[in-house]
């Protein structure tokens, strides 16, 4: 056992560097000396919560991840890689950029864009798709419209430039976020089985290459930075500034360079830059690493060995080759104008050690500093569940005229189209796009194949909020839900957890059950998580965010011509309910919006929602289904009234008297339910598929005719229902108030 | 890629991926400058890109007559190089724009065209920020009276309205070719629906117009 070295480091110091004295006890304890400046930052940056999961690991471990899809399981590599059939393999991940976003938003939301594309071509695999889900603040407040605007131009402005396709994402406005926004970007990447590389150092004396952007002052310590409170009271200078140009060089010459098999590990610079890449890299592999700071390429001068260890400037990638073959992969970086240098090299040592001017100036056991703390908490019951869950119906009007329910509702931002949000983004450079935003999922061609993929990213902050457990269970099950209405079986996901500061009773209790909630979803539903992210301590003036996992899942359609999309297709075609026409209004858009009621338990039952979910596919490769769409938001009129809008057709249905309130019926918004259009002709075939995988299925109505026709209860015309729904979300971006 | 997926297989060409650098594009039937950001479009869209020594050889090709097709980037660079008149502005809305838009067939007796009827309306995808074309009215009329404006931004019954405008430009100008009629620049993207499967194949007519 090491003796204790002599504890002499002030609070103040501890702070700067996001450890607490019990940490740094063990750093003492673990070194058996002193650590110096340099050595105590670089323990502090890969033990915050951000790159150490300090609050989250052993709840983790939860997931199910297991699956023989799977060619990467979650935490082996920077992202999951699952198996497509055909000798392809997906590689995707989803990750938060939050903090910066608040408080820099175009930069923040575009360098979190920039920090996924790289988890995804470091795998050697071609980025083909990007996803955000962007979550604000309420849009009548200027400074939410500000980082919300800044926050879609970044996105926009990133992905663009580098030539992938957005095709997807979300956008939900919540009075939590105020302050606080939420950007979790998705990447994916598609390659072939024997392109996929690690992200280790292997092979002792191997030479480390660091390529691309010169490092700078800039982003030091982001990663401490994330893993505090309140980022809108820290530096501006800790966010870094994207260059999507230099990315899409990056992305080709690494390919290029992987080509060559010269290549044995390749590892981005995201958050705490060379300190994590190079330990995560080392740790993998049970090596150990030398590196000279000298070596590395400045922006500005007397940068000292800490600002460059701890630099986050982005678009950097550090590469191991083969020695002896290192002018290869050179004369490839310079072919496409790309810096590069020779920091280093693998050793055998199992030590990280950082040398300046032929001296080390930190010499760590790699074991050590890649193994943070670890905190379970007790979790106890939050008080505020009670209050919450008490939803009296009887205290809540019905609506005395469901038609401008119905239209206030479409206006509303979370339900209104997001289409002036995403006609920003390119949506259909690469030519694979064959369903992008506005569809259920987004669905890409596989080139030279008849295969495809269909993605979706899902979260549902206040049924997280309402119900963590279910919430978290809902949250999977309707990302699985879109991604089958699409026509393609769900295969894994990968997942954000955003949520408030885990030092809060209520908070960590969130945690761990909308973690639990993920948990069972996916393995009642036999999907394994690939991987992910958690970002904490999100909160703004002492109000934590709602829990808001988002999910991102993946699924595979083996022959494109057995898909549907949301979309109407023909007049005079039958429109029924898998799954049960009865919604119930807890956490429903409706009680928010129109009484401005956050109430009720939202519960899911996931054996209901597998029979609903395979009678919905088995329906589509039997080829009985003309459309399907998920009902979620707004419930059954507003996923009416979308299938209408993307058909360009009306629809009148008359479900009876399945529930003794209209705002139930038409705005209720219990899962597990697709709402479908089929011929007539087909309809003892969808009959017979739903008795066999035992989901309720109800004939409600017909589509045709120019407008959306609810009973009795209301015939509004398709063009006026279109109208508020597309100007609603436009209108609250610009400021301007909403037409009545 | 994506331009260079549909050459092969709309169009029937074989195709090289030539490299900016490259000084010398002889024994080519056609060149193709794509969509995407040259150089980030710092400055300006293309005005870096003119600069390469590529668009040397591209200059040298058009002057041996060898049909040129720049797309959207591509179509940028050539109005930066001088080899089309006029040049892009931000769009109107100050905002990049992805959609799908109506292009009106004003001109079919270019080797791009050929299988374009005139006044077809046709369905393609544009993608850019500074797609709003401008120039002096001189050119403009000259362009109009030579019967050089290729295609033009409309509504269904292809009229040349303000709400069918995307992007600002003038006269709803989408496409345009020089003088002698080898050259053409367009800002709709048809190598991204040139298959039904992307939602559109009107983009395929310029590749069989060409393989033809």
């Amino acid at each position: 056992m090491n003796s204790v070295a002599e504890d002499c480091v002030t609070d103040e110091a501890l702070r700067a560097v996001a450890l607490n004295r019990f940490e740094y006890h063990r750093i003492l304890e673990r070194l058996g000396r002193q650590p110096n400046d340099l050595e105590l930052a670089m323990f502090g940056s890969l033990w915050s919560e951000h790159c150490g999961y300090k609050h989250s690991r052993a709840l983790l471990r939860r997931f199910p991840t297991e699956s023989a899809a799977l060619l990467v399981r979650a935490g082996e590599e920077n992202a999951g890689a699952v198996d497509i059939g055909g000798g392809l393999a997906v590689v995707f991940k989803i990750e938060s950029h939050n903090h910066p976003s608040a408080v820099e938003p175009f930069e923040g939301a575009a360098t979190g864009v920039g920090g996924i594309i790289r988890d995804i071509f470091t795998m050697g695999a071609r980025p083909i798709a990007l996803f955000d889900s962007l979550r604000f603040g309420p849009l009548d407040d200027p400074r939410n419209r500000y980082l919300a605007n800044g926050i879609v131009g970044g996105v926009g402005s990133y992905g663009n430039c580098v030539g992938i396709p957005t095709v997807g994402g979300e956008v939900v406005v919540e009075d939590c976020y105020a302050g606080n926004p939420l950007v979790n970007a998705m990447c994916v990447g598609l390659l072939r089985h024997d392109g996929l590389i690690r992200a280790e150092a292997v092979g002792e004396s191997n030479p480390i290459i660091l390529v691309g952007a010169d490092t700078g002052r800039d982003g030091i310590q982001g990663a401490t930075f994330a893993s505090v409170e309140d980022p809108e009271n820290s530096a501006r200078g800790v966010v870094q500034v994207g260059n999507p140009f230099l990315e899409k060089l990056l992305i080709e010459a690494c390919l290029e360079a992987l080509a060559t098999g010269a290549i044995v590990g390749l590892q981005d610079l995201g958050a705490a830059g060379l300190t994590s890449s190079l330990v995560e890299a080392a740790a993998r592999s049970g090596a150990g690493i030398r590196i000279d700071v000298d070596k590395v390429s400045r922006r500005a001068t007397q940068m000292t060995p800490y600002e460059v260890m701890l630099s986050e400037s982005q678009e950097r990638m550090i590469a191991v080759a083969q020695k002896g073959r290192e002018n290869e992969i050179v004369a490839i970086f310079d072919k496409w104008g790309l810096h590069s240098d020779v920091i280093g090299a693998v050793t055998s040592d199992g030590h990280i050690t950082v040398s300046e001017a032929g001296h080390p100036v930190a010499h760590i056991p790699i074991d050590q500093i890649n193994d943070p703390p670890e905190y379970r908490l007790a979790v106890e019951f939050p008080g505020y569940l009670a209050d919450v869950n008490d939803l009296d119906l009887s205290a809540i009007p019905e609506p005395a005229d469901i038609a401008e329910t119905f239209l206030t509702l479409l206006a509303s931002p979370n339900i209104a189209s997001k289409e002036c949000v995403y006609r920003t983004y390119d949506q259909t450079v690469g030519s694979n796009t064959v369903a992008g935003p506005g569809a259920d999922a987004a669905v890409l061609r596989i080139k030279g194949t008849n295969r495809a993929i269909a993605l979706s990213t899902d979260g549902n902050g206040r049924s997280c909020y309402l119900n963590p457990r279910a919430g978290g269970a809902m949250a999977v099950a309707e990302a699985a839900r879109n991604v089958v209405c699409a026509g393609a079986r769900p295969v894994a996901i990968t997942n954000c957890l955003n949520f408030g500061s885990p030092d809060n009773p209520d908070v960590y209790y969130q945690l761990a059950e909308v973690i639990d909630g993920i948990a069972e979803a996916c393995s009642a539903l036999a999907i394994p998580v690939t991987g992910g992210n958690v970002s904490l301590y999100n909160e703004a003036d002492g109000v934590q965010i709602f829990p808001t996992p988002v999910i991102g899942m993946l699924g595979v359609i083996d022959d494109l011509d057995l898909r549907v999309g949301i979309a109407f297709a023909n007049a005079g075609d039958l429109i029924a309910v898998i799954g049960g026409v009865h919604g119930l209004l807890d956490g429903s858009e409706y009680l928010k919006v129109l009484h401005s009621a956050i109430k009720g338990r939202p519960e899911i039952d996931l054996s209901r929602e597998l029979a609903v979910q395979a009678t919905c596919a088995s329906a589509i490769q039997a080829g009985v289904l003309a459309s399907a769409h998920d009902i979620s938001n707004g419930g059954l009129a507003v996923a009416l009234a979308e299938s209408c809008f993307a058909g360009d057709i009306g629809a009148a249905v008359e479900p009876g008297s399945v529930s003794s309130r209209s705002d139930e019926l038409w705005f209720g918004e219990s899962p597990s339910r697709i709402l479908v259009s089929l011929s007539e002709k087909n309809l003892p075939e969808a009959r017979a598929v739903a008795l066999s995988q035992g989901a309720d299925l109800n004939v409600i109505g017909r589509v045709g005719g120019d407008q959306i026709v609810l009973s009795d209860d209301a015939a509004i015309s398709l063009e006026i229902a279109r109208d508020r729904w597309t100007t609603g979300l436009a209108a609250a971006l610009s400021g301007k108030p909403a037409k009545q | 890629m994506d331009s260079v997926h549909a050459l092969n297989v709309i169009g029937g060409f074989e195709t090289d991926i030539r490299w900016h650098r490259d000084t010398d594009l002889t024994g080519y039937d056609l060149i193709v400058i794509p969509g995407g950001f040259s150089y980030g479009d710092h400055l300006r869209a293309g005005a870096i890109a003119r600069f390469a020594p590529a668009l040397r050889a591209v200059s040298e090709a058009d002057a041996r007559g060898t049909r040129i097709l720049g797309i959207c980037n591509g179509f940028q660079i050539l109005l930066e190089a001088g080899l089309l008149p006029g040049a892009m502005l931000r769009n109107s809305s100050l905002q990049f724009r992805h959609q799908w838009v109506n292009l009106r067939v004003d001109a079919n007796a270019t080797p791009f065209t050929t299988e374009c009827a005139p006044g077809k309306i046709l369905r393609m995808p544009i993608a850019h920020g500074e797609g709003n074309y401008f120039a002096r009215p001189e050119t403009i009329a000259r362009l109009k009276g030579d019967g050089r404006i290729v295609f033009t931004y409309s509504d269904l019954e292809g009229r040349a309205t303000p709400g069918a405008n995307p992007n600002g430009s003038l006269a709803n100008i989408a496409a345009i070719t020089n003088e002698r009629g080898n050259v053409m620049g367009m800002m709709p993207h048809p190598e991204r629906c040139s298959e039904a499967i992307l939602g559109g194949q009107d983009g395929a007519l310029i590749w069989r117009s060409l393989a033809a």
